[in-house]
């Protein structure tokens, strides 16, 4: 069962098809602490996108084989569940998974102080419940704030976002649509304290001066989303102290 | 002398904030990077004289010699049992820090000293990053847990539980007529009188726990202790 | 991963020539190890190519069979890269299943291959919707080295354009096959270029000892016009955007350089 492919993505007044600006985000709720069991978790919700994070950790490393003598092991699974696309996926971890569940991680593991707790394990699940492009920017969103839900210490958050080109314009965070119908699209994670770019990949075709350009998109829009982390972070305390203070 | 911060006493800060740079000194839950300190964990941020820390809203508990702890056996070894503290690390409670005389395997039984699921008051004994901490229940308080209930917190709110001074458990204890032992783990048993007595304790900790960041939490939780009270002291007049 | 068996000593001294723009084995942060390329070594694939990259070693191998195309795309042929790290190219390798390290290698490859539209997969339609030409790539890694990346990327363009397909004819839905080879219909190169970062500075093709002292690695692909067409950061550290600029122009720069030794005249 295939969709019908709209005619155009953007019109000749740059607007997108669901009614935003070339550099505008879609519509983001962000809830922190919503699972109970886990150590941290995170909720985001990012256009059509639904993603949940859950963090079990530092803990002892088992098995013991895998434990690192001088840091914590961080393990990272990116999911999508069965009924999270158009067409049903199977439950088992394709080869995109596996390779989503790698570059999150190494997304992360920067903000992480992996230093101080050595022979543990820090084990981030990131399930995908409902997707429309750039899950993979929207599961680092969600999972570095369920890290930080947990209490483990870290050098900053990391916020992602993604860029590209679609018919011929520059444009922030891609629908799945505009991901297979454009020229390009780059998903980037960003440490906005420390200025540092934690995940960069891109497919398409770009000029260099154009992938420049669509960098920096991507990183004002890490910085955007970035706010709305720490807003999430601290809403629950904030909203305690307005009631009980007054 | 002002030296430049960016956040006011006890404001909300998230990790990768930045709170001072410079001359300051990187407190707890904080850390310093090409002259800049940046906080590490969600919590309020507090400036004294030269140094910055934060006081965490949520973080699970590091060991610390001398600390107070209540644990749960999970495992029972031959001359030790294995405890769960709710740290990264599994506790080792060896045998020799339990019996007051050399411990004898064919005599000694081990479970029935201390089994699994068994709670425990212990002390920290030692503790250095390579290898677990050590605990003892060789003092008269500490030792097997027989009865009460077992509140979990988590442990950076563990001062508010006490107060200044020991001002908060003090009333808790007198208010709800319970015993009410902190472990520094963020563990905290509760034995009173009646359950309805250790139910009021349970609640007002849990009060304490939410509003912990927030002022005047003495005085909010002594009234709501007082008020539960009152319900069920008119419940008894009438019987 | 970082290795707990490389001496601390090496390690240092590693990182400590850099930064002072050297390198161990004497070559410059730009420049890449030796290169051989050999194609048309294995008989019964369709394209073969074995590329020696200082003393990694990759071989790849093309077979082309029928099968079905994808439902989005239904008048093109299909075109799937696949890796081995076989155990014997080294002591981390081990047997069994795909590893995500293996899966990465895969993907950025075909990424690469795919985005630059290197292969012409209109010109592989038997049948729209039914019956296509499906392109297999297969990356052998003999021997790792350092970099698999390139030396993976690079051999596999030299496979593709030593392809041949047999000829053929379309009679009543069914392929026929006629005498003679034409080779496969390529139209863009596609060159891999990785650059690992060692105390903040960038150096090209990083042998297997820089990898272990790497904090982060970046792969710029670029296509014959000198158009981006993949990028993949790998590692866990990070990157600044000015150095991520740096990267893409000097990766533009090589790929030309090694396009060379792929693509005569």
């Amino acid at each position: 069962m295939s969709q019908k492919k709209p005619e155009k993505l953007i019109d000749k007044n740059d607007v997108r098809n669901d009614g935003r600006g070339l550099n505008e985000l879609r519509p983001l709720k962000i809830e922190v602490g919503v699972l109970g069991n886990a150590d941290g978790s995170a909720y985001i919700e990012q256009g059509k996108n639904k993603i949940l994070a859950a963090v079990y950790g530092p803990k002892e490393a088992h098995p013991k084989h895998l434990a690192i003598p001088d840091r914590a092991l961080l393990r990272c699974r990116y999911h999508m569940a069965p009924f999270s696309v158009e067409e049903r996926k199977s439950p088992a971890p394709s080869r995109r998974e596996i390779e989503l569940s790698k570059v999150i991680r190494e997304a992360l593991e920067p903000a992480v102080f992996v230093e101080y707790y050595p022979q543990t394990s820090i084990d981030t699940f990131i399930e995908v419940l409902q997707a429309d492009g750039g899950t993979r920017c929207a599961a680092i969103t969600v999972a570095s704030l369920a890290l930080a839900d947990a209490g483990i210490p870290m050098r900053g958050l990391v916020a992602a976002c993604a860029a590209g080109k679609v018919e011929g314009r520059l444009v922030l965070d891609l629908t799945d649509t505009e991901d297979k119908g454009g020229e390009a699209d780059l998903p980037l994670a960003w440490m906005p304290n420390l200025n540092a770019i934690t995940l960069l990949q891109m497919d398409g075709s770009l000029t260099i001066d154009e992938f420049e350009k669509v960098v920096n998109m991507a990183v004002e829009g890490c910085k955007q989303i970035y706010g709305l982390q720490k807003e999430a972070l601290k809403a629950k305390y904030v909203a305690v102290k307005e009631e009980v203070e007054e | 002398m002002d030296l430049p911060t960016f956040f006011e006493r006890r404001e909300i800060v998230t990790p990768g904030d930045l709170l001072a740079e410079d001359d300051y000194v990187a407190g707890d839950n904080t850390y310093k990077e090409d002259g800049k300190i940046y906080a590490t964990r969600v919590g309020l941020v507090e400036y004294e004289d030269r140094k910055v820390y934060v006081v965490a809203l949520k973080a699970f508990y590091a060991p610390s010699v001398g600390d107070l702890v209540i644990g749960k056996v999970v495992e029972v070894g031959l001359g030790s049992w294995v405890i769960d503290i709710r740290a990264p690390y599994l506790a080792v409670l060896r045998a020799s820090e339990v019996l007051n005389r050399p411990f004898k395997p064919q005599r000694d039984d081990m479970p029935s000293i201390l089994d699994v699921g068994d709670l425990v008051m212990a002390k920290i004994i030692a503790y250095d990053r390579t290898r677990a901490p050590l605990l003892s229940i060789r003092e008269p308080e500490l030792g097997k847990v027989k009865r009460g209930q077992i509140v979990e917190i988590t442990p950076t709110k563990i001062p508010r539980v006490i107060g200044r001074k020991g001002s908060m458990i003090t009333m808790l204890k007198q208010e709800t007529n319970c015993q009410i032992i902190v472990g520094q783990n963020g563990v905290i048993l509760v034995s009173g009188g009646s359950p309805k007595d250790e139910q009021l304790a349970v609640m007002a900790i849990r009060k304490i726990e939410e509003e912990a960041h927030t002022s005047g939490l003495t005085d909010r939780v002594t009234q709501m202790v007082r008020s539960e009270k009152g319900g069920v002291e008119h419940v008894s007049e009438e019987t | 991963m970082k290795s707990q068996t490389m001496v601390r000593v090496k390690q240092k001294q590693i990182a400590q020539l850099v930064s002072i723009g050297k390198r161990l084995d004497g070559r410059e942060l730009t420049d890449y190890r030796e290169i051989q390329l050999e194609v048309g070594v294995v008989g019964r694939a369709e394209g073969s190519a074995r590329v020696r990259l200082g003393k990694t070693e990759v071989m790849v191998g093309t077979k082309i069979e029928l099968g079905e195309p994808f439902p989005d795309v239904p008048d093109q042929g299909v075109l799937t890269v696949n890796t081995e790290l076989v155990p014997l190219a080294s002591p981390t390798f081990e047997p069994g299943p795909p590893n995500e390290d293996s899966i990465e290698l895969a993907r950025v490859v075909d990424r690469g291959v795919r985005e630059s539209k290197a292969i012409a997969l209109e010109e592989l339609c038997v049948e729209p919707g039914k019956k296509v030409f499906v392109v297999f790539v297969d990356v052998y890694v003999l021997n790792h080295d350092g970099n698999l990346i390139d030396a993976s990327a690079l051999a596999a363009l030299a496979a593709l354009l030593n392809t041949k397909m047999f000829n053929y004819e379309v009679k009543e839905g069914e392929v026929e096959v006629k005498p003679g080879y034409t080779p496969l219909s390529m139209r863009n190169y596609p060159i891999a270029v990785t650059f690992a970062k060692i105390n903040d500075k960038l150096i090209v093709d990083p042998w297997l000892e820089e990898e272990q002292v790497m904090d982060a690695r970046i792969t710029i692909t670029t296509d014959k016009d000198g158009k981006i067409c993949a990028v993949q950061k790998g590692g866990y550290g990070c990157f600044t955007t000015q150095q991520i600029s740096e990267a893409a122009k000097m990766a533009k720069q090589k790929a030309g350089e090694l396009r060379k030794l792929v693509v005569k005249g």
